[in-house]
């Protein structure tokens, strides 16, 4: 049963960060799974943050760290009671440190169906030259 | 309300018992290290993560569903169940990169929940936008509250 199911996607516990000092709402903060691939050209981060909605977002860059957070409201409203409850709404909020020198005026963010793709250009300096040997 | 305000940085103040929650996933994961069959909570390890709510007229499923097209998703009710199942793949960009995190995971799902009443499966409505699935199931009319008036 178990061994059937490891085709299945796993559900990941949504992780809970120790309070951040930046945390200005009350609420629980979500630490958001990620993937990070980069190129010789760029940086590409993809999170999921479901039920974030643009507005919400906010991706800072400074001294090489780059901050995701995200605000989700619940959606629910007052006068509906629960009774099966397994995720909360929150805020996400997580921080990465980027080794490379990234062109900051030429970052893309998108937002499609609650996953952040973030697109960071490194700067020309900082791309991987190949360097030709010449002979005589 | 006061708490937060003396001490806003500290969430402890406001759910006091999450060091517990998290404590209580720690042992859950040891226990899963020793048993070695990935052995799970009633709520976790199950994708999507769902909440269901009702209301006098409705019930409310709402699922945590990321980065999967609107077509890749299948979903049926009938009487009190409703299954929710899909796919969830992650395009590869291109060949020439090299990961240093890939932490989202991919994969096929499938859930049947079992609601407390029957719903009238042929007014169910679903929408998906940023990721969260949402379904309104309509209650069948029999198991709606009824107002009952008292005859004087």
């Amino acid at each position: 049963m178990f061994k059937e199911s490891t085709r299945d996607i796993q559900k990941v516990e949504k992780g809970s960060v120790p309070a951040v000092p930046e945390q200005t709402r009350p609420g629980p903060v979500y630490t958001p799974a990620v993937d990070i691939f980069e190129n010789d050209d760029r940086i590409s981060v993809l999170a999921d943050m479901p039920g974030v909605k643009a507005q919400d977002l906010k991706i800072d860059l400074r001294e090489n760290v780059l901050t995701l957070s995200g605000h989700v409201a619940a959606p629910e409203s007052t006068n509906e009671a629960s009774f099966l409850r397994e995720y909360d709404a929150g805020t996400y909020f997580r921080q990465f440190t980027l080794s490379e020198v990234i062109d900051q005026t030429k970052i893309d963010a998108k937002l499609t169906d609650g996953v952040l793709k973030l697109e960071l250009p490194k700067l020309e300096r900082a791309k991987p030259r190949q360097i030709t040997v010449k002979t005589n | 309300m006061l708490l937060r305000r003396v001490w806003p940085s500290r969430p402890a103040f406001e759910n006091p018992f999450a060091e517990f929650d998290q404590l209580r996933r720690e042992m859950l994961r040891v226990f899963d290290a020793v048993t070695g069959d990935g052995g799970r909570e009633i709520s976790a390890g199950v994708f999507p993560p769902i909440n269901i709510t009702q209301d006098d007229s409705n019930f409310y499923v709402r699922a945590e569903v990321p980065g999967i097209k609107a077509k890749d998703l299948s979903i049926s009710a009938l009487r009190n169940r409703v299954s929710i199942s899909g796919k969830r793949e992650i395009p590869q960009d291109n060949e020439h990169v090299s990961y240093h995190r890939k932490e989202r995971a991919e994969g096929a799902f499938s859930r049947t929940l079992t609601l407390p009443g029957e719903v009238a499966a042929d007014r169910v409505e679903a929408r998906y936008s940023d990721g969260i699935l949402a379904l309104t199931l309509p209650k069948a009319e029999e198991a709606k509250p009824r107002q009952i008036a008292v005859a004087t």
